[in-house]
């Protein structure tokens, strides 16, 4: 089984939000960017359990600069096999997309692993783009994935609830969380990882479907309102009068 | 020219998240001087369809053809689409909810669209330009997603407005798109309800939990205010990480992202991650021990008091609330 994985890159969840040029850029200025968790924690664990149980390769593609070198390092610990960059900023989902779809077209992937969203952008757009750009099918929200014969057997989220649904490969799977058990890298798979090969390719050029023209931060900090304990009447008259919520 | 939302039925019911986008629609629809359009795929009565008119809807095309009762990406994609390119729709509106979150971008692919995922306000338009806010960093921050082309896919978040119904009747056409069998690519087995609750992640009002509850014997009184206001609950990843609450319900970055009207939360420190989850709550309601805890930054009302003392007055206050109203 020959498996692909995108990988993203964003900020650390503690980091600092800030912006700059006008607020039209995200300030990456002592930030710490680490790959994102779903991808990490998700999609490459659950690939590299396949490949371990099945035989096969594990290949992580990222769309990034120079800089995202040692998050791809860190998947290549974990366990890929082998590792390639797309080298461009990824400012467009769509223009992602159409990077790594370019690349899956010509290397006969059984399966695409990503992960549901990235936590900067909270999108969910990227594995489905790839999915209708190789018109493959696509399941997203997926919590559990076993492979048998060329069939996937999916569980993935739905409204209050869970489905299961059989699926022909190749196809595109999106991951959340429940899909596999966080891998941390032991020394081996650190030293490993040096010699293991890692492509830098030039993006193909790919127009741009959606642009930020701006960000914005919450108007102001929430001023909490204090009720004492021994007058619980009065939050419910307030939920009900002023916040119009009950 | 048209706007066309794409609304979902479960079991010939339409949700409640595609009332919102269809509600959308209709606002857009309104703004630009043109139809609002709905499409629904799967069994549904004409009747209940009808209804879409009370937010705004002019017309509802209508697929009533079993393939399309359980979801498939694909097929859904390439239906909406032609539905899209036969009303002449240049704004396609869906919900931001679990199908939505998969079937938008195929379609933004499909129609080369600027796709916003998640808007939490109308669109402003400057021209064929659209200027839509949707929420980034877990909340933390919006960006303003600007949309050059002219076809543009909108899908909304849930509970980012509330539709305010008049007393439209919608028309109801059949519709049949050319999707084959082959199609179709997955083949449901089975689905797993959790039943008798409310479910979190369309719940208008949550009640939940943390570790300041010691123990999984105390969640007595989180589900009996649940119970009485019709509350979905939630939990800290804390508590479900040591098995006192089952794993869907917990919220935050790991967890699920909840949008509810009301969010009262109980013995939960308010860690950036569980604040990633619930942080786009309209009215936060905290109950915390520990005045310091962070949190009371993001509450709209606070109560500095011990969970065990203030949750038996607070469903007693309910109560008496609920009878009087
Ligand atoms: C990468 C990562 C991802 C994470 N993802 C999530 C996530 O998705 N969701 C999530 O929730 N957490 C997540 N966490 C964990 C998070 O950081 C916190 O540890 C967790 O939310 C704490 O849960 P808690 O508030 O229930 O417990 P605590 O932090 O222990 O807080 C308990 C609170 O109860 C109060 N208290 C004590 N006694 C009482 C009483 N009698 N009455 C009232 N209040 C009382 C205390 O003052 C305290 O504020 C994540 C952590 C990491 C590192
Ligand atoms: N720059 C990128 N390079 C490679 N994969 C990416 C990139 N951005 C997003 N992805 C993949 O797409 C998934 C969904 O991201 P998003 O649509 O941005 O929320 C992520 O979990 C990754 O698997």
């Amino acid at each position: 089984m020959k498996i692909l994985v995108p990988i993203a890159k964003v900020p650390d969840t503690t980091a600092k939000i800030t912006f700059i040029e006008n607020n039209t850029k995200f300030n990456p200025d002592g930030v710490t960017f680490i790959m994102n968790p779903t991808d990490e924690w998700y999609a490459l664990v659950r690939a590299i359990e396949l490949k371990e149980k099945q035989g096969g390769e594990v290949v992580v593609i990222h769309v990034g600069l120079a800089d995202s070198e040692q998050i791809i390092r860190k998947a290549l610990a974990i366990g890929a096999d082998k590792a390639v960059r797309v080298d461009a900023d990824p400012t467009d989902a769509y223009f992602v997309a159409a990077q790594i779809a370019n690349h899956a077209k010509t290397e006969n992937y059984d399966l695409i692993i990503a992960g549901k969203e990235t936590i900067d952008y909270n999108s969910y757009e990227v594995g489905g783009m790839i999915a209708e750009l190789l018109d493959l099918p696509c399941v997203a929200l997926v919590q559990k994935l076993d492979i048998e014969n060329g069939v996937a057997t999916i569980k993935r989220e739905i409204e209050g609830g869970t489905e299961t649904v059989e699926v022909k490969l190749p196809m595109v799977v999106c991951a959340q969380k429940e899909l596999a058990e966080a891998r941390i890298p032991n020394m081996k798979g650190i030293m490993g990882a040096r010699s293991k090969p890692l492509a830098v390719v030039a993006a193909d050029a790919t127009e741009k479907l959606t642009v930020v023209a701006n960000y914005s931060l919450p108007e102001k900090a929430k001023e909490c309102k204090y009720v004492s304990p021994d007058n619980v009447a009065e939050l419910v008259r307030l939920l009900h009068e002023e916040a119009k919520v009950i | 020219m048209a706007v066309l939302s794409f609304v979902e039925v479960s079991e010939g019911k339409i949700k409640k998240a595609s009332v919102e986008a269809a509600y959308y629609g209709s606002k857009v629809a309104e703004g630009l001087g043109t139809d609002s359009i709905a499409l629904v795929l799967g069994a549904a009565s004409a009747d209940d369809l009808a209804t879409l008119g009370q937010v705004g809807v002019k017309k509802v095309l209508h697929a009533n053809d079993a393939r399309f009762n359980n979801f498939d990406s694909k097929a859904f994609a390439k239906a909406v689409s032609e539905a899209a390119n036969t009303t002449g729709a240049n704004m396609v509106v869906l919900s931001f909810n679990q199908n939505g979150k998969l079937l938008a971008p195929r379609l933004s692919v499909r129609l080369k669209a600027a796709y916003v995922p998640g808007a939490v306000e109308l669109p402003v338009f400057n021209g064929a330009t659209a200027v839509v806010k949707k929420n980034v960093f877990s909340g933390k921050a919006a960006a303003h997603y600007q949309l050059n082309t002219e076809k543009k896919v909108i899908a909304v978040n849930p509970n980012s407005l509330s539709p305010v119904r008049g007393n439209g009747v919608a028309t109801v056409e059949a519709f049949s798109p050319a999707v084959n069998d082959a199609d179709f690519s997955s083949v449901v087995k089975g689905t797993d309800k959790i039943t008798g609750t409310i479910p979190l992640s369309e719940a208008e009002l949550v009640v939940s939990a943390g570790r300041g509850l010691k123990g999984p014997e105390n969640w007595g009184m989180i589900d009996e205010l649940a119970k009485d206001m019709g509350a979905a609950t939630a939990c800290s990843r804390a508590v479900a990480d040591v098995d006192w609450r089952p794993h869907h319900e917990h919220v935050g970055q790991t967890g699920l992202t909840i949008r509810p009207n009301l969010y009262i939360a109980v013995g939960i420190s308010g860690a950036i991650q569980h604040l990633a989850g619930v942080n786009g709550s309209k009215v936060i309601v905290v109950i915390n021990t520990d005045p310091e805890a962070p949190f009371f930054k993001a509450a709209d009302y606070g109560i500095v008091g011990d969970a065990f003392q203030v949750m038996p007055k607070f469903i007693e206050e309910y109560k008496k609330f609920k009878s009087a109203h």
